[in-house]
């Protein structure tokens, strides 16, 4: 349990968050996601309607966002859930926040085809930026998570920042994408290879390559 | 190598827009009613004989799953597909590319299937880190409906059906197909016992039935081209094409779409660049994502891949994502990476795997460094026998199996690693 995150729920935070309450757009969001389910099965909204509350709460403080106990407490109220049946999908689900991040919540994906493909550079370019595991810097823009397989291993190394994903990466070009972040610049996302695409090989397809310049229809060749 | 005409994914890598109208002239959302018509057993039928097996790694046949849905579905208990779109094996990205590049196939696929199964709707669970793919997804899904594809009277065959777009938020064991439901249903995702299997009490009690994006997205074409094509790809009992994921060190990593059964060589070679450093240079591939044991270079190198080909060599296809490790690699501490995402991803429900994969993971750490004593190896073979088969999902199994091939294969290089840390003690008198 070392590791397991410390939840704030001091007089501050309850001062600070007491009062949480949807925007008037994502008091339509919610009401939207909850009609996806079954009548009288709203709970199964608890999932999307915490990332909604944990956005806001970004939204609210140019950051990530994060949970405070008291916005788990709306949610709960708001789907007629007991308040321990949401915390513990808040404590189960590695992206919600338990606690405040930075402006820009840096995840490196360092399983082993990231690791393969020099992941181990990709963290050392942030550490290089004064960034700590699990740690936001003290200026308050980056924090630094070291994150399981994130789904795009033949683009690794990768990372995934707020939501965008940067791929292919190196040490020079996560340095790059840190700079700009700081700068208040968007740098490009996808991958960092000029000679790919998306998940191509390096260099152009080997196979559809009529579909390159073209929507090709090849219905006709069957 | 497979002709471009007989890729089912031809936008698999974005060239070409995702939207509806460009998917239309692919040829998706083609006269969809007319392959409703054909009727809900003769599609099942049709997928039956396509010999489609699972996409998602344990390669159960598609249309043997449909046909134990109910027939007859009562009002107050209404059957659901839910789409396992949570792809999160390491090694695994071809869903992503399917949601994020095609997701008319899928959709269209969930809608046949669904009718086929006598579904009342379809959610596609989709893994939370895919945010911008969720986007896209959500987009799509929206552009169907508009475009009457959808909802009541959904692509005007008198079947009325919706397809809904749900987001995890990180969890590995959500993939699972009980885990998913339970976190459908908003808890946590905690697989449950079997039986009762999702087809007669999955979500919300009804009968369900999970399938891979990859099994649904292909069955419009499966259908429009006959079963017999798609028989016509690969050896017997490992039909059809498959997208295949090579990661590691390949000279050009990529996503793309196969023929069943390739072999291996021909795979890298055609599209990968071959081999960093040369086929000398190839040390070990982890043929199927993470969980499956790894392969030693000069029994995977002409291996087919498919089902039957890679489970004879002691491993399997899983998803089809190849991580490929040349001789430069530490391969204790790449599978001890393994390790720690089992680690990570255990959700603590089983004792064995919850406290295991742990233990597994410190003694493979001591391994790695040789800081541990010869007798260690077999203490811990001993327990990833223990962990597997003990566990209510195979998060067990699959955190056992790669160090189980590591100590199959690579066991004299575990022991130099004892022996040069001068860490052997002698043996008790």
């Amino acid at each position: 349990m070392a590791d397991a995150p410390q939840i704030p729920d001091e007089a501050e935070v309850r001062a600070r968050w007491g009062a949480f309450a949807w925007t008037k757009e994502n008091a339509e969001k919610a009401k939207a996601v909850i009609a996806r389910y079954p009548a009288g099965r709203q709970r199964s909204a608890v999932m999307p309607l915490l990332d909604l509350a944990q956005r806001q709460v970004g939204a609210e403080t140019q950051t990530q966002g994060w949970l405070p106990v008291p916005v788990i407490e709306y949610v709960a109220a708001e789907l007629d859930m007991p308040f321990m049946r949401a915390y513990e999908v808040a404590t189960f689900y590695t992206m919600y926040n338990l606690a405040p991040v930075g402006r820009y919540h840096v995840q490196v994906c360092g399983t082993t085809p990231c690791l393969l493909r020099g992941s181990d550079d990709v963290m050392a370019a942030c550490k290089n930026r004064g960034m700590t595991k699990g740690k936001t810097t003290p200026d308050g823009l980056f924090t630094l998570t070291e994150v399981e397989c994130m789904g795009t291993c033949t683009n690794a190394p990768m990372v995934q920042i707020n939501d965008d994903n940067y791929e292919d990466l190196d040490y020079d070009s996560m340095t790059r994408i840190l700079e700009d972040l700081a700068a208040g610049k968007q740098p490009k996302t996808g991958t960092q290879n000029a000679q790919r695409h998306t998940s191509d090989p390096e260099g152009g397809p080997t196979t559809l390559k009529d579909m390159v310049k073209a929507n090709h229809d090849y219905r006709k060749d069957w | 190598m497979l002709a471009d005409k007989d890729r089912i994914f031809t936008n698999l890598y974005g060239y070409q827009p995702w939207n509806l109208k460009s998917a239309q002239a692919r040829g998706d959302w083609d006269k969809t009613k007319d392959l409703m018509t054909r009727g809900q057993d003769a599609i099942i039928e049709e997928i039956k004989a396509s010999g489609l097996r699972g996409r998602g790694g344990a390669g159960f046949p598609t249309g043997l799953k449909w046909s134990f849905m109910p027939k007859e579905p009562r009002a107050d208990r209404p059957s659901f597909l839910v789409i396992n779109a949570d792809e999160s094996e390491p090694g695994s990205c071809k869903d992503r590319e399917i949601i994020r590049h095609d997701p008319h196939k899928l959709i269209e696929g969930a809608l046949i299937a669904g009718y086929a199964m006598r579904a009342r709707a379809a959610y596609i669970y989709i893994r939370g880190e895919f945010i911008r793919e969720a986007e896209t997804l959500f987009a799509a899904v929206q552009e169907a409906y508009d475009a009457g594809l959808l909802g009541k009277n959904a692509a005007k065959s008198g079947y009325d059906f919706d397809v809904f777009v749900h987001r995890g938020a990180g969890a590995y064991i959500c993939g699972e197909e009980t885990a998913m439901i339970e976190s459908l249903e908003g808890k946590k995702g905690q697989p449950r016992l079997k039986p009762p299997f999702p087809a007669g009490a999955g979500l919300y009690g009804c009968p369900t039935t999970v399938n891979n994006v990859e099994s649904i997205a292909v069955v419009p074409t499966i259908l429009r081209r006959g079963a017999a094509w798609f028989s016509s790809f690969g050896r017997e009992n490992n039909k059809g094409t498959k997208l295949f994921q090579i990661s590691g060190h390949v000279e050009r990593p990529c996503v793309v779409e196969e023929e069943m059964g390739i072999p291996f060589r021909d795979l890298i070679e055609k599209h990968c660049g071959g081999i960093r450093g040369g086929w000398d240079n190839l040390l070990a591939v982890i043929p199927g994502g993470s969980s499956v044991p790894l392969v030693p270079a000069a029994q995977i190198m002409d291996a087919p891949m498919d089902f039957d080909g890679l489970k004879e060599l002691g491993s399997g296809l899983g998803t089809a994502a190849a991580i490929v490790m040349d001789k430069s690699t530490d391969v204790v501490q790449a599978i001890s990476r393994i390790s720690y995402f089992y680690k990570h991803e255990s959700c603590g429900q089983c004792t064995p795997c919850r406290e295991g994969t742990g233990w597994m993971w410190r003694v493979m750490e001591r391994l790695r460094t040789g800081d541990a004593d010869i007798s260690e190896i077999d203490t811990l073979f001993d327990v990833t026998k223990q962990v597997e088969g003990h566990t209510i999902c195979a998060l067990g199994d699959a955190a056992a199996w790669p160090i189980q091939g590591l100590i199959r294969h690579f066991r004299p290089e575990l022991e130099r690693r004892i022996r040069e840390n001068g860490g052997v003690m002698e043996a008790a008198e």
